[in-house]
């Protein structure tokens, strides 16, 4: 690979996360627990839409194959697409949503604060203006999964299953390969596997506080780094691009 | 939406849109305490940049009039125009206050 197409798989792993999860968040419309969480999970969902947009407009110029970032959300199949295979598993009941949130809004915070220091000004600056938001998507997860945890015996446990379901997709976020060592090489990228022990860390203190078991769970699945995806992305993509490929060029 | 609204307590929203303005009230919302009601209202009423400051009432703790005080507590003012600076003549000499 060459050091554009290095970069250009790289803008995709980091766009392609906040694609997929506002996709998922975004089908809890009309049917959140309240309406003021619907509100807050729009509200994280639009600010993941903002983020994509900024990475995948960069992406497309960077790859300079007259790809925009609809062409490379609506047009892609899903062995192209580059998310975390955590933030394309169902959305569950409210707890494994907000167990998937926490575990992705902690990593994601790490990594886009490693990300201001990037020598590739867009990729710092998009960084910088995402951790504002960020920061409020890790208070509104981790309040969540607080009070559920420390709540009824009901909450207490769906939020302990929902944890144990999801762990074992959390190691591929820390994995290193050729591309993200190439991208820390040049002061692009972090090293996530060094992000490892303070999001461990976080989300320690975070089930301490609400009583909850950190997941002793062994198995692991990883693959998204080679397109190779849970059955539900397909799925997912279906519903996201169907109208785009339906009718390419709509415009309302 | 299941009813587990309606069992949350309510609260008052009120936002200063700008520095130096007063907080205004804009509407209410549910949460189990106070630290929700918080960003509930972060999340319900900031969206489009309305304000810089937010707080939150539970609605329990508002102390309104009455509807039907209406008559004792605010019809007697209604014949008493000496109450309003307009009801005075200034005197020419006096000139802008």
């Amino acid at each position: 690979m060459t050091d554009k197409e290095m970069l250009f798989e790289y803008l995709l792993r980091l766009g392609d996360n906040c694609v997929i999860l506002s996709q998922r968040l975004a089908e809890w419309c009309g049917k959140a627990p309240v309406l003021e969480e619907e509100m807050a999970l729009m509200n994280v969902g639009l600010d993941l839409v903002g983020q994509a947009r900024l990475i995948l407009d960069y992406a497309g110029k960077v790859e300079g194959a007259g790809r925009d970032e609809d062409k490379l959300a609506y047009h892609r199949d899903a062995q192209d697409w580059r998310n975390l295979l955590l933030v394309e598993q169902p959305n569950g009941d409210f707890a494994v949503t907000m167990a998937r949130q926490l575990y992705f809004d902690l990593f994601q915070q790490l990594q886009f604060e490693a990300l201001v220091k990037s020598k590739d000004q867009t990729i710092s600056e998009i960084a910088a203006k995402s951790l504002k938001e960020i920061k409020y998507h890790v208070r509104h997860s981790s309040d969540w999964v607080i009070r559920l945890g420390d709540g009824t015996d009901e909450s207490h446990e769906r939020m302990q299953n929902a944890l144990d379901q999801l762990w074992g997709f959390t190691p591929e976020m820390f994995d290193m390969d050729a591309v993200e060592q190439a991208m820390v090489d040049a002061g692009i990228g972090v090293d996530v596997s060094t992000l490892r022990d303070e999001w461990d860390a976080r989300i320690n203190a975070i089930l301490t506080e609400a009583t909850l078991k950190r997941p002793d769970v062994t198995w692991e699945v990883r693959g998204s780094r080679e397109g190779k995806h849970s059955e539900h992305l397909g799925y997912l993509l279906a519903e996201m691009q169907f109208l785009p490929r339906a009718y390419p060029d709509a415009s309302w | 939406m299941s009813n587990t609204a309606s069992e949350l307590p309510l609260y008052e929203v009120f936002i200063r849109s700008k520095n130096g303005l007063h907080h205004k009230h804009v509407g209410s919302l549910h949460a189990s305490d106070d630290e929700m009601a918080l960003t509930n209202a972060r999340d319900v009423y900031t969206r489009r940049s309305e304000g810089v400051s937010i707080w939150v009432v539970k609605t329990d703790n508002v102390v309104a009039s009455q509807p039907e005080d209406k008559a004792s507590f605010y019809d007697p003012n209604d014949d008493k125009m000496y109450r309003h600076p307009t009801f005075y003549n200034i005197p020419d000499e006096v000139g802008h206050m």
